[in-house]
């Protein structure tokens, strides 16, 4: 075991530990731009400096890749350590867009949130920025180089925890920009749309395109919920605004850790309230073949005397019910024991089969 | 699933898929898969179609469809001819071995080569990479269960896991990927022609008896008919009135015009629905029900694992929750059923069922639960819940051998119909596309059908890629787009089954697998040609 201090406070960790996890376990925050845990550090963007102090000499370095050595003393907020986050904060603001009023990313941006912090409203370095297009070619997000910090989260976590390698760094220095190999563009690569690219972004340079009808603060709730589309049980946070849900963003569920694909992302809220639902009771016309509207009580009673007639007449076993898999369990049970406690048969089965 | 997504993909050494395309019909397992093979897992893929991840694999075997079984029984030869088996395994935890290694004596590599079309040596290449992994898990999809045969495949797969002692570990096991996000709960809540909740059998001694007293009330001792099975009576009159709650079997049923008929031939017909379906027009009553955004509740997922669903909107209208529907209808019946909200359902369930006793909606919000939901079996309300079956014990006591022996399809290519057919998902839609297709960038992305071809295949008919073809089966004709590639072998080819407008589900055959009624829609004939 290593033995350190953060902060002045003892910390005792396994060899090979960094000082960024030290600092995680002793409860103390290192600020991060381009760290993501469970793999190896970037290193890029110098966010999580530290002043580490062994056998009187002192050095800066960064938390996520320097490893503990007996005897550290670690101050994540000394005098020379801000001055660094803020040098790095300023070169960072020198190629960034301030457009945050216009921004997508307004509110919910960890680059806007730090420099508040930082006490930073302006870059002292003058030139010229990045004039790069946007790449607005996938279907559900935009890529705005004028935006981009270069952190790599997204190119990290599209090869490395989605496993897809669909984009990467493309040319070098003042001109990077993330893209899909070799056409820049983002569609025409092995994109799948996934977006946990976008999740990852620290700021808006990735942004759904559906970001624009919502800002972070006017968000009502965020509700936890379980995907509807396949068996993997994605969780998942629904955004609602005024009673509509406007985004969903992956959450931390022991089968999805945080990831979620092109369905769950994209396809499971436009439908909900969609203009085709249905939202009437209906019955069907004899005569005419076409549907009417009904109240419940006429469409209910027509169904338990239809169903109560077939049942004296013929038996329960002239009725049968089918339950939907993509149901929740509760509605399930209640279908099944309708079936069996009502109908008086055990015709009831589910999609399994199909 | 024996174990949970996690244990097998982050700590095997070995990965063996068969009949499983994860990256799209269960994208964020495959992407897993993806990680577990970054890490120096070994992958073997065993599907008859280039999917995606057959690139990463150390082997592909591109069997015919609808040879598991032989294909199983092969590495079951091989694991006995070169010393793999673990005996001690077999010895302690197993029985009926002998039948069994009876049963695989004639499957050489050779002769299960010829009916696979595969490469005797890289089922060897294969069968010692899965028994030599210290840890290596079976996944196995629809590509397995959707056959005649499938139950059998199924059990085939338990054996050759048993046979090398990969079960009840971490990392191991026998993990069918179930489809829709709850078809795992449907089948636990007891929505079966033969079983109550939790797969208690209605034959079972006493349990019809339990569920009298529960609920207070006479009940059928009869088994039931299967969902397949109920189109035939429904034609022959034998059912009469039937309630189908959010499926669309007109659309997702094999062989349509069949289903049509016999949803036609209905005294009485009721659908519970959000979306006016092909189903839905021809019923006699529409009742409008709720979303999963629109209701609480809880979904169990693929590895058990019971989790939440909650509230988050209510749309304009008078749409009601489902428990309410059937509720009312109960009660109109004249079965007195009080309203209960989701979680009082869930204590009812709790209360019928042993592997749900621990499981309630107050414990899933809990502190203790932390949001990671409970895996049944779950037996009381201090009990963990079971991450990995079959530790130290199968649940029956000792794991038992199955022997079965290779049937071909029930319906193969001939001079009429010279293509095999094969069906499944794509990546952005799920299903009859019900949900999928309402978001406007995933129609954009993947808005029609198509068929995928293979080259020689489709040089020999003068079709070229991009073309619209006509595809027929003994049971009807449809148009699609032709993909022409090497993605499938020669003599086969491959249809989504998402789509309206050149839906597969016109051509596929009803024969169903002799156990569990499941269709065969990974294998029928087709003709296919130019369009006119
Ligand atoms: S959307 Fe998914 S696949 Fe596409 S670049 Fe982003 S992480 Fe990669
Ligand atoms: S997000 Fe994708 S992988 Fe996850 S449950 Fe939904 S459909 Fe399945």
């Amino acid at each position: 075991m290593i033995h350190l201090t953060i902060d002045g406070i003892p910390v005792e960790v396994e060899k090979g530990t960094t000082i960024l996890q030290a600092a995680k376990q002793a409860g103390i925050t290192i600020p991060t731009l381009c760290y993501i845990e469970d793999l190896l550090p970037d290193g890029s963007c110098r966010m999580c400096v530290v002043e580490v102090t062994n056998n009187g000499r002192s050095k800066i370095d960064t938390a996520c890749t320097l490893q503990v050595s007996e005897g550290d003393e670690v101050q994540t907020m000394s005098e020379k350590v801000i001055d660094s986050r803020k040098k790095t904060l300023d070169l960072l603001l020198s190629d960034h867009n301030v457009h945050c009023f216009s921004c997508e990313a307004n509110g919910d941006c960890k680059l806007q949130d730090l420099c508040f912090e930082y006490g930073l409203e302006e870059t002292s370095y003058e030139g010229e920025m990045t004039s790069l297009p946007k790449d607005e070619s996938n279907k559900f997000f935009s890529y705005d180089p004028s935006l981009c910090i270069l952190c790599h989260r997204c190119v990290n976590t599209c090869t490395e925890i989605v496993g897809r390698a669909a984009i990467d760094t493309m040319e070098r220095g003042f001109q990077s920009v993330i893209g899909a190999a070799p056409e820049k563009v983002w569609a025409e690569g092995t994109c799948e749309s996934c977006g946990n690219c976008v999740q990852a972004c620290p700021t808006g340079a990735l942004s759904m395109k559906r970001r624009k009808k919502y800002r972070a603060y006017q968000v009502d709730k965020v509700v936890r919920t379980t995907c509807p589309h396949c068996a993997t049980g994605c969780q998942m946070d629904l955004i609602v605004k005024d009673g509509k849900i406007v985004d969903v963003k992956g959450a931390d569920g022991p089968s999805n850790r945080g990831l979620l694909c092109v369905k769950g992302r994209s396809g499971s809220f436009d439908f909900v309230d969609h203009k085709t639902r249905i939202r009437h009771p209906l019955i069907k016309n004899k005569e005419t073949g076409e549907f009417e509207q009904a109240t419940w009580d006429e469409a209910l009673d027509l169904v338990a005397s239809k169903f109560s007639e077939i049942k004296t007449n013929y038996g329960g076993d002239a009725l049968a019910g089918f339950a939907c898999s993509r149901s929740t369990n509760e509605d399930i049970y209640m279908l099944q024991k309708m079936v069996r406690a009502a109908f008086g048969s055990n015709n009831t089965d589910n999609c399994a089969r199909v | 699933m024996t174990n949970t997504i996690y244990d097998i993909t982050h700590e095997s050494d070995a990965i063996m898929l068969v009949g499983s395309n994860p990256e799209e019909a269960h994208p964020v397992i495959g992407m897993q898969v993806r990680q577990a093979v970054a890490r120096g897992a070994k992958l073997i893929v065993v599907d008859p179609r280039d999917i995606d991840l057959s690139k990463k694999a150390t082997i592909h075997l591109k069997l015919r469809p609808g040879t598991n079984v032989a294909f199983a029984n092969g590495l079951m030869h091989i694991f006995i001819e070169e010393g793999l088996v673990d005996q001690k395994f077999i010895e302690e935890r197993t029985e009926n071995f002998e039948a069994m290694k009876e049963m695989v004596k004639d499957y050489t590599p050779e002769k299960v080569a010829e009916i696979c079309q595969i490469d005797a040596d890289q089922l060897r290449e294969a069968a010692r990479i899965y028994a030599t992994a210290n840890r290596a898990p079976i996944m196995y999809c629809l590509g397995v269960t959707e056959h005649h045969t499938g139950t059998e495949g199924v059990m085939s797969l338990s054996n050759v896991a048993m046979m090398v002692g990969k079960i009840g570990r971490p990392g191991c096991g026998v993990n069918p990927i179930r489809g829709q996000n709850n078809v795992q709960g449907a089948c636990d809540m007891g929505a079966s022609p033969n079983q109550f909740t939790g797969y208690q059998n209605i034959a079972a001694p006493g349990i019809v008896e339990k569920f009298e007293e529960a609920w207070g009330v006479k009940l059928n001792h009869e088994i039931g008919t299967k969902a397949t099975d109920c189109f035939p009576k429904m034609i022959s009159g034998d059912i009469k009135g039937l309630l189908i709650f959010g499926e669309d079997p007109v659309r997702t049923d094999p062989n349509t015009h069949h289903v049509i008929k016999a949803l036609e031939s209905l005294d009485f017909f009721v659908v519970d629905e959000l979306f006016m379906t092909e189903t839905a027009k021809l019923a006699d009553v529409i009742l409008p029900g709720r979303s999963y955004a629109e209701k609480e509740g809880t979904f169990t997922n693929t590895e058990r694992r019971v989790q939440r669903v909650r509230k988050a909107v209510e749309i304009a209208g008078e749409t009601r929750p489902d428990t309410w529907i059937f509720t009312e209808i109960m009660n109109r019946m004249g079965y007195p059923q009080p309203h209960l909200t989701p979680a009082q359902i869930m204590d009812e369930i709790a209360s019928v069922t042993p592997s749900f006793a621990g499981i309630s909606h107050e414990r899933l919000d809990s502190e203790e639960v932390g949001g990671k939901g409970l895996q049944w079996p779950c037996i009381s309300k201090d009990h963990p819940g079971t991450p990995i079956m079959h530790v130290g014990k199968f649940a029956r006591g000792l794991g038992y051998f199955r022997p079965a022996a290779y049937k071909p399809s029930a319906e193969l290519p001939d001079e009429e119909y010279p293509l095999l057919m094969m069906t499944g998902r794509i990546l952005y839609h799920y299903n009859a596309c019900a949900m999928t297709d309402k978001t406007e960038g995933i129609n954009e992305i993947a808005g029609s059908s198509f068929i995928e071809l293979n080259t020689a295949d489709a040089n020999a008919l003068g079709i070229l890629d991009g073309e619209l073809v006509s595809v027929s089966s003994r049971r009807g004709t449809i148009q699609a787009e032709a993909r022409v590639s090497g993605k499938t072998n020669k003599g086969e080819c491959w249809m989504p089954f998402h789509y309206l407008e050149g839906s597969c589900n016109w051509l596929t055959s009803d024969a169903l697998d002799g156990i569990s009624s499941t269709p065969e829609y990974k294998v029928c004939a087709v003709k296919v040609a130019k369009a006119e």
